[in-house]
Parts: C-alpha cells; sequence; structure tokens
C-alpha cells in the first residue's frame, strides 16, 4: 500500500520503511473509516434539499468526500442531513428515523429552519423551531437560506474532523 | 352573459340576496345558502367550485365561496355570514365534489362545522390539536407572534 502524503490519514498512519506495512493505533483507523463514509439518510423537507441534491451532482460532487451513498433505510445511515422546514407532523417522523438509526449516528443540521425555525419562527403554528426542539443532538449547524453547497461539504468536513477528533464516544449521545 | 345579467338573475329568484359592489359578491344569509347553491350549480350553469374559505372578522365568521361557470367563463364569489355562537353551515360536497376537502381544510382552520359533510375531520394539522389557527384569537405557548416595528424614529 502505498501512502501518499495528501491523504487524510496521513497523520495517523506511520509510514514503514519498505513501504508494505503500516502502522497505527486502530482506534484512529476506525475513526478514519468512520468519518471517511459517513451515508446520509435521504431527508430532504424542503428548498434546502434542492442544495443538498445540487450536492450529491457530479458539479459539487460530495463523493469525493465519501458521503455520496445517500440511502432510503434509516438502519443503513450514518449522518441525517435534516435539509428544510421541520413540520409538526415531519417531528414525529423525523425522531422516530433518528431512532431507528444504528450507534454512531450524527445529525446535520442544514440550514435556517432546521437549526431554529430560520424565516418560520414567528407567526407559525405548524413549524418546529429546530432540530434540537424535538430532543435529537445536532452535530455541526450549516447556516444559510439555503446553504449553498460548499457550505454542506464544509459541514460535512467539520462533522469528519469531529469525528477524527473525538475523545472515546459514549455509545448514545441521549443518555448523557 | 355579462356580469349584470348573471347577477340580476340570481336577484330575480332570491330577492332578499345582497349584492356587494367591491369585490363582486353575493352575501346570502345561511338558511338560504343551500338552495342558492342547488339553483347555481343546476340552472345556471355553475359547475366548478375551487376555492372554500373563510375570514375571521372577530365579531362573526364570513364564509366565502368561488364558482366558476366554463359556458359563461363567469366567476362568482359568494358569501355567508356565520355567527359565533352557531359555527355550523350546510355541507355543499354534495353538490361540488371538490368542496369536500376544501370544507374540510376550513374545519381544519378556523373550526367552522360543516353538517352532512360525508368525513369531516382535520386535513393538514395533527388530529389530536382541538384549536384552530387561522382565527384571530389563536393562541398557545410556542406561538411567537411577530415584535411590532419601532420605524425608523425610534
Amino acid at each position: 500500500m502505498a501512502i501518499n502524503e495528501k491523504i487524510p490519514g496521513e497523520r495517523i498512519i506511520e509510514k514503514f520503511p519498505g513501504g508494505e506495512i503500516i502502522l497505527a493505533k486502530s482506534e484512529d483507523l476506525m475513526k478514519w473509516a468512520k468519518g471517511s463514509s459517513l451515508w446520509p439518510l435521504t431527508f430532504g423537507l424542503s428548498c434546502c434539499a434542492i442544495e443538498m441534491m445540487a450536492t450529491g451532482a457530479s458539479h459539487f460532487d460530495i463523493d469525493r468526500i465519501g458521503s455520496g451513498v445517500f440511502r432510503g433505510s434509516p438502519r443503513q445511515c450514518d449522518v441525517m442531513i435534516v435539509a428544510g422546514t421541520i413540520c409538526v407532523k415531519m417531528g414525529d417522523c423525523l425522531k422516530k428515523l433518528y431512532e431507528q438509526m444504528p450507534e454512531p449516528k450524527y445529525v446535520i443540521a442544514m440550514g435556517n429552519c432546521a437549526i431554529g425555525g430560520g424565516i418560520f419562527y414567528y407567526d407559525t403554528y405548524s413549524v418546529v423551531k429546530g432540530t434540537e426542539t424535538l430532543g435529537v443532538p445536532v452535530d455541526v449547524y450549516v447556516a444559510g437560506c439555503p446553504p449553498r453547497p460548499e457550505n454542506l461539504l464544509h459541514g460535512i468536513m467539520k462533522l469528519q474532523e469531529k469525528i477524527k477528533n473525538a475523545k472515546q464516544r459514549s455509545p448514545s449521545k441521549n443518555k448523557e | 352573459m355579462l356580469n349584470s345579467e348573471v347577477l340580476q338573475k340570481i336577484k330575480n329568484k332570491f330577492p332578499d340576496i345582497s349584492i356587494e359592489e367591491t369585490p363582486n359578491a353575493l352575501i346570502i344569509s345561511k338558511s338560504a345558502f343551500l338552495d342558492v347553491a342547488h339553483f347555481l350549480k343546476d340552472e345556471m350553469t355553475f359547475e366548478n367550485c375551487h376555492c372554500v374559505t373563510a375570514v375571521d372578522r372577530k365579531d362573526k365568521m364570513e364564509l366565502v365561496y368561488h364558482l366558476y361557470s366554463t359556458p359563461n367563463h363567469f366567476m362568482l364569489t359568494l358569501k355567508t355570514i356565520v355567527p359565533l355562537d352557531d359555527l355550523t353551515v350546510e355541507s355543499i360536497s354534495g353538490l361540488w365534489r371538490s368542496a369536500d376537502w376544501l370544507e374540510r381544510e376550513v374545519f381544519d382552520l378556523f373550526g367552522i362545522k360543516f353538517l352532512n359533510h360525508p368525513d369531516l375531520r382535520r386535513i393538514m394539522n395533527p388530529d389530536n390539536w382541538t384549536d384552530f389557527p387561522l382565527r384571530k384569537d389563536f393562541k398557545r405557548a410556542d406561538f411567537i407572534p411577530r415584535p411590532q416595528s419601532q420605524g425608523l424614529n425610534k
């Protein structure tokens, strides 16, 4: 295995003379693998979903950071990208989907509506004011209305950073 | 058919209807509402009902129906006043099938009950809600009214 200086795992892998063996802490390798294959849940709720689709398409190409495998089932996902306005009825579905995801699981709140209600904060009876008010813990907030695809890519990269620098994670963040 | 002709024809049949000039609308009493609707559907070729909504005037509710006659290319607005102490009105979903869901929507948002409606449930909001969001006196703990602008002077 030839090790390129520019690969993301550069800092956690020791080059061994001869180039056939690598040395690394297994925990670091696991974190590297986890962060580099974040499979998102297909969970577009409104206009932010359009930006999420653009991020998945070839121009912005979410695949190059390993997150292009949008899954239709929460049981195969690592990260839920809450892309859009959460209505009261959808809030229950969101919680159910989050509970169905296997550990380790992460949540990205994409756009102002998912962060805190956005333009629907005042004078609305049907919009949930942020993902966290549902009791779903959020790892990365991506601001914007809607955020550009670059912002979402940046958010995913921030999440990768968070995973790689994490101390031993407790099995469920809900219980903390 | 011209605007005035249509209105005149209806006025001849039901003399106690009052006509509002702007916007062009017929105001019908609640008791005569079903008769007028039958007349418009069967004899005046208004075969399309594409909007049912309500207005909360605080002292009364105003129901608004929009009917369209394709042969005459004519749109008619019907209004009925519903008093607050008796928020019921006859359903017209037997005449226009499209009114079924529209009336459910009005029930969902304003709480006006439609008598003889085939399936009067909430259409969009959660079934366990007991209040009606588009009423003027709607209040809830998590409902945050928009703060009034202080203007440029303050």
